[in-house]
């Protein structure tokens, strides 16, 4: 069994953010950076599959600057067998841009399975995925929360609002993988030690140009303090006045 | 907290790294629960599987031996992520590596090595480190406890060990004891001494107001008989157990400032949210002192740190230059645990805060592994060359 994972770099969502000068991007300066959260999920689903069967190669790919190195080391870290970085001076906000890369890169790769995360925590676009899917004429199955494969067939569990569904399908596919299914194991110190010894390839991403271009990226307004229309009872007429005429939610 | 003096550029990506993944285990395992393993004066020993895992135990012994082969920053980073936890689970594996597995590896046989070390870097084996007895803690000496070589070449063990870590926890005790008279220069030996040895008991110390969510315990040895392959064959003179707590105390180094961040962190959080006088306290100049004194002593505390760990990987350090590491970044913890205890002010006093269990722990700290004071003697001595130790 061969997988791919295909992995992000994004900002730790917890910093906080500032948009940079022209008004269009998020502006890094002072910003911690890590492997996407639902990435990490798809590279624990990965090697979960490989221990399971007893073999397989797990492979892990990144698009972008050097930095991008770090987060494929991580994943090498936790146990993945090789990585490839397809360089770039900087991520395309065009997700077909990505998808085109990432497919001219894994179509001669030989694998049952692609994995990505269900959407990158700083875009949340969602799209890279099932474009490479299409891009290399296999089966797609997105937000996957469970996933049993063996050979020749995979078996996943989608949520739905209210419900589940489980879907087959024949292998190879592309997977795009969504949370509560595993919990990423923590890099271990023997792991960190062994990543520097395993094969990381880098190699110029065949990009097209962007079709998409970000005008303007924006801050949510600050939150306003709240207000205290009174007490009690006596505060319902009020507040329902309120609720109907200024939030407009009644 | 924010690197300051940007001492991560001092770091290699895999320090970073090691240290990363220690940081994130304690933020989901250790913190959520220290709190209340305090007040219930608890061990959580269900930790230890996945500190085993993850790889802390003897991280800086030779992978040859099941152990992940870090050098010593990393594992120093270590120390300072697991003591960000607990002063508690950082002395867990301060013994288990540098007091147990560190004299197996250094004084051991290739038998007592393959024996175990892979058993213990996977948790498997836990163990303890007996020196301090009784009457005898800085001058470790004047140990009575005696090994009686036995004509068929096995040894009897008498005597009594206390304030022992991981006592009552631990499946082997290393216990140290006079083989000789005083005379002897090599008296002093150590023993892998299985705790469920005949005539071996090891009793929890009660009524500890520190280091409560750590095992500290009493042993003792009523003729202990353990085989000849018992004894560590390379340990001779009180300079072997000297050796092994020059490791532990490097960590300590480390561990103390983890602590110390936890403090920090805890209260420059609150003083940025706690109002009083309509703003934030952290508006206020005298908490506004208490955090800077707070930041300036640990960035010094790092600055020493790493450049004692790049020491020790070149093997350049000295136990003087370990001992100034010990002294000083305990003593500042001690001082930033106290100053953000009382940043906190009534809230302070809670375990749900982190600042006063750190400082009730770091009083042990201040005075285990060579006091404060008796470091101060090393380093008066290493500056006169006057030895100022009672006798």
């Amino acid at each position: 069994m061969k997988i791919a994972v295909c992995i992000k770099r994004v900002p730790d969502m917890e910093s906080r953010f500032r948009i940079s000068g022209d008004g269009k991007v998020v502006d890094e300066t002072g910003l911690k950076f890590d492997m996407s959260d639902f990435d990490g999920y798809a590279v624990e689903v990965a090697l979960q599959i490989t221990e399971k069967l007893g073999q397989g190669e797990v492979v892990v790919v990144s698009l972008g600057p050097d930095a991008v190195q770090e987060a494929l080391r991580k994943a090498l870290s936790m146990g993945a067998a090789r990585a490839i970085h397809l360089k770039a001076d900087q991520v395309p906000r065009d997700g077909f841009a990505v998808a085109r890369a990432l497919a001219a890169e894994l179509e001669s790769g030989g694998f049952d399975l692609i994995m990505f995360g269900k959407h990158a925590m700083d875009t949340m676009s969602g799209v890279v995925g099932p474009m490479t899917a299409e891009l290399l004429g296999l089966p797609n199955v997105s937000a996957v929360s469970k996933l049993d494969v063996e050979q020749g067939k995979g078996t996943a569990r989608r949520e739905l609002e209210g419900a589940a569904e489980i879907v087959e399908f024949p292998l190879p596919a592309v997977v795009s993988i969504d949370e509560g299914i595993a919990r990423p194991r923590y890099p271990s110190l023997k792991g960190i030690m062994a990543a520097k010894k395993k094969p990381l390839e880098s190699k110029p991403a065949q990009l097209d140009p962007t079709r998409l271009e970000v005008t303007k990226t924006e801050l949510p307004p600050d939150r306003q303090g709240g207000r205290i229309i009174g007490e009690g009872a006596a505060a319902v007429p009020e507040l329902v006045r309120l609720l109907q005429t200024e939030a407009k939610v009644l | 907290m924010q690197d300051f003096y940007n001492i991560d550029s001092l770091l290699s990506e895999e320090e970073i790294a090691v240290r990363d993944s220690v940081r994130r285990f304690v933020d989901d395992n250790v913190l959520p629960i220290i709190g209340e393993c305090y007040v219930e004066g608890r061990f959580p020993k269900e930790i230890v599987p996945g500190l085993a895992e993850l790889g802390v135990f003897g991280a800086n012994l030779p992978e040859e031996y099941g152990c992940a082969g870090l050098n010593n920053v990393a594992y120093g980073l270590i120390m300072q992520e697991l003591e960000r936890g607990d002063s508690g689970v950082r002395s867990f594996a301060s013994v288990q590596g540098a007091l147990v597995m560190y004299p197996i590896y250094a004084f051991g046989s290739e038998e007592q090595k393959q024996h175990y070390l892979p058993k213990m870097a996977a948790g498997e084996i836990i163990g303890c480190f007996g020196l301090t007895e009784p009457d005898f803690g800085s001058n470790p000496a004047g140990m009575i406890t005696m090994a009686r070589e036995q004509s068929d070449g096995s040894w009897v063990i008498n005597g009594a060990k206390m304030w022992i870590t991981n006592g009552s926890t631990a499946q082997v005790a290393i216990v140290w004891a006079k083989t000789n008279d005083d005379k002897d220069q090599r008296s002093i030996r150590g023993f892998i001494v299985p705790t469920n040895t005949t005539g071996f008991c090891a009793k929890d110390q009660k009524g500890k107001l520190s280091l409560r969510a750590s095992d500290t315990s009493e042993l003792v040895l009523e003729d202990v008989r353990v085989p000849k392959d018992a004894l560590l064959p390379k340990s001779g003179g009180l300079k072997s157990p000297l050796m092994c707590l020059t490791q532990a105390r490097y960590g300590i180094s480390w561990g103390a400032l983890g602590a110390a961040i936890a403090c920090f962190e805890e209260a420059s959080s609150y003083a940025k949210t706690r109002i009083m006088f309509d703003r934030p306290i952290g508006g206020f100049q005298l908490q506004q002192l208490r955090l800077a004194e707070m930041l300036t002593e640990i960035v010094k505390g790092q600055l020493l740190c790493v450049q004692l760990g790049r020491l020790k990987d070149r093997g350049e350090f000295t136990p003087q230059q370990v001992s100034l590491a010990k002294r000083n970044n305990v003593h500042i913890a001690t001082d930033i645990a106290r100053e953000a205890r009382r940043l906190l002010g009534a809230n302070g006093i809670l375990a749900e805060y982190s600042a006063m269990r750190h400082m009730a722990n770091l009083e042990s700290v201040y005075t285990y592994e060579g006091t404060h004071d008796v470091h101060t003697l090393v380093l008066g001595q290493a500056v006169t060359g006057l030895n100022a130790f009672g006798a």
